[in-house]
């Protein structure tokens, strides 16, 4: 197929958090502009297979954008160079014939390297388990309409929570920060009224878990830039100020009623 | 044969879940962290039923073969939840959800079981707002809601089209509180590779570290298989790439019934495929069906595009043929309408492997605003993947396979025929009968989740205060360990020459022929000779490279891939004796005039609930019959 894309592929091979790694160079040909960019790697490991090299370890799954298991960065990019795409939704469309491509792992002392591409992110559940959540016992719920909340209020909430959690905010950082990530999930329930009862609470807990792993932000940006869901920089305003807020009212009980 | 008890309970239906409630044994209080459960897989199902049994005090073991909880592929789902709140005043209620679940199921589903699925459903509503799920919301800051195709009524709720995944994290979420406090102890990159029993019933599992290749028996009081569906047993699905059958397949194995494993949900909105490379289908939510119009071109040779052809010479064959529900029939009947036009050659695409779901008259009526706040996330998507627009140009679509309605068999209880094994979510057969109504498989994991396993589990544990887990160095441990890692070592013994995904792929091309949207005897009896072939070649030949020692993406698959072999052949076998069309199942050989599923209540009321008897020698059939003391059994007809 003339329309086909010859490639040449950099890809990041390690075989364990503490093994040396280096890259694999691979003449990728015949690559159809239609596959996504997995898919690419696919055929890349069927071929692998057939000349007996060990295929190429890679994170995925859902293949639509949603799971946030997959990520990696592509010519210095987190998810490559389309704009609000996971790498799974990235399709080959979006290169040219003879392009060279370099493939990596996240990039973050946080990450480390489990094996080629696949990295450990689990830090990202240990901010969760802080406090980013809602306690509220299955069962003891009041009726969903009981609690009214204004429509623009839920928007915010959900621009926030559609994080899908896959790290690429860390990966792009200069400083592997996790403000972004931390600041989606405290926005998303910190403005719901729900979320009020905890809300002090919450924030410093997430917060101070998030700085015993990650980096320090010094607002670049590329968090954003990168972020496959476009989580906007707001959030971290946001997120500082309810740091500070939470600082003074976690100081005394009483000052929990505002 | 096996004894199938579905242990429904007596009385009037509205009354049946209360009354069980209240006649079970319960578990006190203070008792509860005497006992430990062991839950595989945390989507919706798993997730829930886990915080949920944590908060009573169970101290539950969670296994994920995920990096983190947070990726179970519930979270891919877009569209809804339904639940019968009646908040827009259009005349819902819990009987005509009901009602319309075993209408949309083709009356093959339990009707205890659908009518408690009806009345929880408000529960869930409630219990995912306060813990925050950002549901869509009207000016007033009440709940808002939409309609789905099966439904008249509008009772889905939703967040934006991204409710599975505000769901998931709702569950996520409520299960990390519970990790932070200890009661639950997540294992997550561990494959769950089987399941254990002693003297019949079920004592823990044997699962491998995916980052270690080190091999572990984990021991409870009772097992939960919150694993998901099969549907990747056809290669291209909906499915994520890594969901897979393997826990519940070895659950099978080990004398849990499969039921009605031919029941598989074809969706009818997906993104056609577009070459052989492909490696998974994208839906796109049927929520579309709301605003959109299905089309082919009426002239087979059409060559225009989408806007320039006129009205007339549209073929709007959903519209024609039932105008009642229009692009709002269950989504059995709309894929099976969708491969009839493709086939007679009215396709559109560059392969006519596709028919136009076409939203230019809600573009040009509602504005490009307001479809942008309703599918934007979708509308993005499909462009991403085929470079158009579908602002300008309508979406091409067909359908995919997307969910087993189909798995272990289990009692009211949600307990499998193995005491001490529940099957909860997409893994276990029991509220969808033959189809699944959009929007209820959200509802039916939470269902079981948060309100139904956490009150019936305490039936099975109650008896047993006082015992303690199997020990781990017992025989049926080690033997069981011995096993994976034997069959593991196997795999890189084969030497072969081709991958697991190439005999994956050729398995799914059988199943889709001749066993996908329509299915007759002769092909069926083509794929039962076919699969057996294939696999005894996979077993041969498939090539697996590197050590299991350390994370090993292709020995995780060829071991999936290994039971999808078993599974299709007992799903064709299931689909062969099933002489009637049900639902999904649709048998050429048993049609209306108008060419429509016609059912065999007097032959095939019942549950296909298939034993396991050992390698290479047929599952035997057992079966539970479906009566119905509710709801008069009908032609479903959607005209």
């Amino acid at each position: 197929m003339s329309n086909n894309l010859n490639l040449k592929l950099r890809i990041w091979r390690q075989d364990g958090p503490d093994a040396p790694g280096a890259f694999l160079d691979i003449e990728a040909d015949d690559i159809s502009r239609d596959a996504s960019f997995l898919e690419m790697l696919d055929t890349v490991n069927e071929r692998l297979l057939g000349d007996d090299i060990e295929p190429v370890n890679f994170p995925h799954d859902c293949r639509e954008g949603i799971c946030g298991t997959c990520g990696v960065v592509i010519n210095g990019q987190a998810h490559g160079p389309e704009k609000a795409t996971a790498t799974c939704q990235l399709h080959m469309r979006k290169f040219r014939d003879g392009d060279e491509i370099t493939i990596e792992p996240w990039r973050a002392r946080s990450f480390p390297v489990i094996k080629d591409l696949v990295v450990d992110r689990s830090p990202l559940d240990r901010i969760i388990e802080a406090g980013g959540y809602i306690t509220a016992p299955t069962g003891s719920a009041p009726d969903a309409n009981d609690i009214p909340v204004p429509k623009d209020v839920a928007e915010a909430s959900m621009d926030a929570a559609a994080c899908i959690g896959c790290g690429a905010c860390v990966a792009a950082c200069p400083n592997s920060a996790a403000q972004l990530f931390t600041a989606a999930k405290l926005a998303h329930l910190n403005v719901l009224p729900q979320g009020q009862p905890e809300r002090w609470k919450r924030t410093e807990a997430m917060v101070e878990t998030m700085e015993e792993y990650f980096g320090t932000c010094t607002n670049h940006g590329e968090c954003h830039e990168a972020c496959p869901k476009e989580i906007s920089l707001d959030f971290i305003a946001f997120m500082n100020r309810d740091y500070i807020k939470a600082k003074i009212k976690n100081r005394s009980l009483a000052s929990q009623a505002r | 044969m096996i004894s199938l008890d579905s242990k429904v309970p007596a009385g009037p239906l509205a009354d049946k879940w209360d009354n069980h409630r209240f006649s079970i044994k319960l578990v006190n209080p203070a008792n509860k962290r005497k006992y430990d459960i062991i839950v595989v897989g945390t989507g919706l199902a798993g997730a829930s039923a886990a915080a949920s049994l944590a908060e009573l005090g169970y101290n539950v073991k969670v296994f994920t073969f995920h990096d983190s909880p947070r990726r179970a592929h519930s979270i891919a789902a877009q569209g809804g939840i339904n639940a019968a709140k009646n908040y827009r005043n259009d005349g819902d209620s819990i009987h005509r959800l009901f009602y319309d679940t075993v209408k949309g199921g083709d009356y093959r589903s339990r009707e205890a079981n659908v009518y408690r699925l009806s009345q929880v459903s408000v529960e869930i509503i409630d219990q995912c707002a306060a813990q925050g799920v950002p549901f869509a919301r009207e000016y007033g800051g009440l709940l808002a809601n939409r309609s789905f195709g099966g439904a008249q009524v509008s009772r889905t709720f939703y967040a934006r089209g991204q409710t599975g995944q505000q769901l998931l994290l709702g569950a996520y979420q409520a299960l990390a509180a519970q990790i932070a406090t200890g009661k639950v102890t997540l294992y997550n990159r561990s494959d769950v590779l089987d399941i254990v029993t002693k003297d019949g019933e079920a004592c823990g599992v044997v699962v491998r570290d995916m980052l270690t290749g080190q091999v572990s028996a984990h021991s409870g009081h009772a097992v939960v298989l919150a694993s998901g569906g099969y549907g990747n047993v056809y290669y291209l699905s909906t499915n994520a790439m890594n969901s897979n059958v393997t826990a519940a397949w070895r659950a099978h194995r080990r004398g849990a019934a499969f039921a009605n494993p031919c029941y598989t949900q074809i969706h009818p909105t997906c993104i056609p495929a577009s070459d052989e490379f492909q490696s998974k289908l994208t839906l796109m939510s049927e929520s579309l069906r709301n605003d959109g119009r299905i089309w082919v071109p009426r002239d087979l040779d059409e060559t225009r595009p989408a806007g320039g052809i006129p009205e007339a010479e549209r073929y709007y064959y959903l519209e024609d043929k039932y105008p009642a529900f229009g692009n709002l029939v269950p989504r059995d009947v709309a894929s099976r309408n969708a491969k009839t036009v493709v086939d007679e050659g009215h396709g559109v695409g560059a392969l006519k492997n596709g028919v136009y779901l076409d939203l230019s008259d809600t573009l040009a009526n509602e504005g490009v605003e307001t479809v942008r706040e309703r599918y934007g996330n979708l509308f993005d998507m499909y462009e991403r993947i085929t470079g158009e627009d579908p602002y300008r140009v309508p979406m091409r679509i067909y359908p995919a396979v997307h969910y087993g309605m189909g798995g272990l068999w289990v009692d009211y209880n949600l307990m499998t025929n193995v005491p001490g094994l529940y099957a909860i979510g997409e893994a276990n057969f029991s509220d969808h009968g033959a189809n699944r109504l959009g929007a209820s498989a959200l509802m039916q994991g939470l269902a079981d989740g948060y309100f139904v396993l956490p009150y019936t589990i305490g039936d099975y544990l109650a008896p047993r205060l006082g015992t303690k887990p199997v020990p781990t160095d017992d025989p049926v441990f080690t033997n069981g360990i011995t096993e994976v890692d034997d069959r593991t070592r196997h795999w890189l013994a084969v030497k072969g020459t081709r991958s697991a995904d190439h005999y994956h792929r050729e398995l799914g091309k059988i199943l889709w022929d001749y066993c996908g949207m329509t299915r007759d005897k002769a092909g069926l009896e083509r794929a039962l000779s076919e699969i057996p072939a294939i696999r005894d070649e996979f077993r041969k030949d498939v090539k697996v490279l590197g050590t299991a020692d350390g994370l090993n993406q292709s020995l995780e698959n060829v071991n999936r891939v290994d039971d999808f072999m078993e599974l299709a052949e007992l799903a064709a076998r299931d689909a062969l004796h099933r002489e009637e069309s049900c639902g999904a199942h649709f048998r050429v050989e048993s049609q209306t005039e108008e060419g429509e599923a016609l059912r065999d209540d007097e032959n095939f009321s019942y549950v296909a609930a298939w034993e396991w008897k050992g390698p290479d020698i047929p599952q035997e059939l057992n079966k539970e019959p479906l009566t119905f003391e509710n709801i008069k059994l009908s032609q479903r007809s959607y005209k």
